[in-house]
């Protein structure tokens, strides 16, 4: 007597509302601008091959052969690493539906469960219910942007909603997240040893070459000519690259060790009157070191098979869309109009 | 409503199969069963027991699907000596181990999958309940659907769609 409801096993991402691209299944996922992405692996893989290809043969007979294998076995893991930032499921979340963000509402404008929620020594929620309390209206509260909670109305940032976010990086092609902060930890911190090793050794190419055939020949030489041209190409290339490769996993290593993300530290959410209150932080920096690089490797919930009957009601299109988290992810509020 | 009940009593296998409990009976509520953050950003639920479902569901039983859920998570985040084996080790292969090997999370979720359809089959579909993995809601609640016959006159909801703005 019931209707018979076509079922289908649905990716979870492809019911994912947001902006980003995913192929293979679901198993690559990046955001939607890849040009800067593009011209990355370029850099990469452009300055790598002119190294192996003009250097490598010198410094491999005069020196040893172990200095191309160790550049190759680093180059290999620049890449993996890369693929992997930028291809991972940064941890999006998905989307609360009505009731349950109906649900919640309820709860806590009539705060029936609030105190239950958290303890005294634990407020981070405190201080976000906080802030909805001190701007909602009667009849609703839009939720905003932030890790725990999200509703069907809310409009990503650039590309993805994703549990502790970090930031939006052109460079690997997509958001940097939960899931794939350690990969792209790795990714900037081999990526300045192998910018520091390329530099180096086309210094000591540079002095072995002109200790072998004077330094004045060697410089009349060099310029436009042949392999070293592209010598002076790698050095400029590589010289900018450390300093800001080298810059920027010293920040990284930086918030590791405090266990925040850069969005945290750009809003200063764990700094000023909540300092000392990262619930995240072990408060102890080898601690913060071990969970983030070699704790739990989470799941991608986008990735989740689930089945859903073909015909479910879209999301509720009438709340109008939130800001973008990216400005204030984390207490942001939209007044009902 | 009495009738309802008395279904439940004696024909517990009217909703044994979990698709028959989502044809034949319809969605009158959802439960939302919050994370608890008193003991950390870990995952971990809510163990206080929700008024709606006092007249479905023994308190017992509830509470040890949640505390049972609970232990799955710790283990499955817990930060000790396999993780920094796992962490490590998938560090020297440049994270290519995971291409033929599950990480330690994923075989957990795999046991709690299994462990809450058990729980569906056994405990709550014979009581027009059914519980959705946490995974599905992004590991923020666990949801409880309560089913009503759909010959009863009792249901608090009228709609069987799944917007709750139209019940207020």
């Amino acid at each position: 007597m019931s209707a018979v409801m076509i079922t289908r096993k649905l990716r979870k991402w492809e019911k994912l509302p947001g902006k980003n691209t995913f192929c293979c299944d679901g198993r690559v996922m990046m955001a939607r601008q890849k040009g800067i992405f593009y011209l990355t692996l370029f850099l990469i893989i452009g300055t790598c091959s002119l190294f192996f290809a003009f250097e490598c043969p010198y410094l491999a007979v005069h020196l040893s052969p172990a200095i191309p294998v160790f550049a190759v076995l680093l180059f290999l893991f620049v890449i993996a690493m890369l693929l992997r930032t930028s291809f991972s499921d940064p941890g999006v979340l998905p989307r609360a539906l009505p009731e349950e963000a109906n649900f919640i509402e309820m709860e806590i404008v009539l705060k029936k469960t609030t105190q239950s929620y958290f303890t005294n020594n634990f407020n981070v929620f405190w201080c976000l219910v906080n802030e909805l309390l001190k701007n909602f209206q009667m009849n609703h509260i839009q939720w905003a942007v932030c890790r725990y909670l999200a509703t069907p109305a809310t409009e990503c940032c650039c590309c993805c909603f994703s549990d502790r976010f970090d930031h939006h990086c052109p460079w690997v092609g997509n958001c940097v997240g939960k899931r794939n902060y350690r990969y792209f930890y790795l990714f900037t911190l081999t990526l300045s040893l192998l910018t520091i090793y390329i530099f180096a050794f086309n210094i000591v190419h540079v002095v072995m070459r002109s200790v072998d055939q004077g330094f004045l020949s060697t410089l009349k030489e060099t310029p436009g000519t042949y392999p070293f041209k592209y010598e002076y190409i790698l050095l400029l290339v590589c010289f900018f690259t450390l300093w800001s490769m080298v810059g920027l996993t010293g920040f990284h290593t930086y918030l590791i060790s405090l266990n925040q993300t850069t969005n945290e530290d750009i809003k200063g959410s764990w700094s000023g009157k909540n300092r000392g209150q990262n619930p995240y932080s072990h408060k102890n920096i080898v601690k913060n070191c071990c969970e983030v690089l070699c704790g739990p490797t989470y799941p991608s919930i986008a990735a989740e098979k689930s089945s859903a009957p073909k015909d479910d009601p879209p999301p509720a299109a009438k709340l109008p869309p939130l800001a973008s988290p990216e400005t204030d992810a984390e207490t942001s509020i939209i007044k009902n109009q | 409503m009495l009738c309802c009940f008395t279904v439940f009593i004696f024909c517990p296998t009217q909703f044994h199969n979990l698709q028959e409990l989502r044809h034949s009976a319809s969605l009158a509520n959802k439960v939302f069963i919050q994370r608890d953050y008193s003991e950390g950003t870990t995952c971990r639920f809510q163990t206080k027991f929700p008024s709606e479902l006092e007249s479905r569901i023994e308190l017992t039983l509830f509470e040890e699907t949640v505390k049972t859920l609970n232990n799955f998570y710790a283990e499955a985040e817990k930060i000790g000596g396999q993780s920094y084996l796992e962490g490590c080790l998938a560090c020297a292969t440049a994270y290519l181990i995971f291409l033929c090997m599950e990480t330690r999370y994923e075989k957990v979720l795999k046991k709690i999958a299994k462990y809450i359809q058990e729980q569906n089959e056994k405990i709550y579909a014979p009581r027009g309940l059914l519980i959705t993995d946490p995974i599905e809601r992004g590991m923020r609640v666990i949801e409880i659907s309560i089913y009503e016959d759909r010959g009863s006159s009792g249901s608090s909801s009228g709609s069987s769609s799944v917007s709750g703005s139209t019940a207020r």
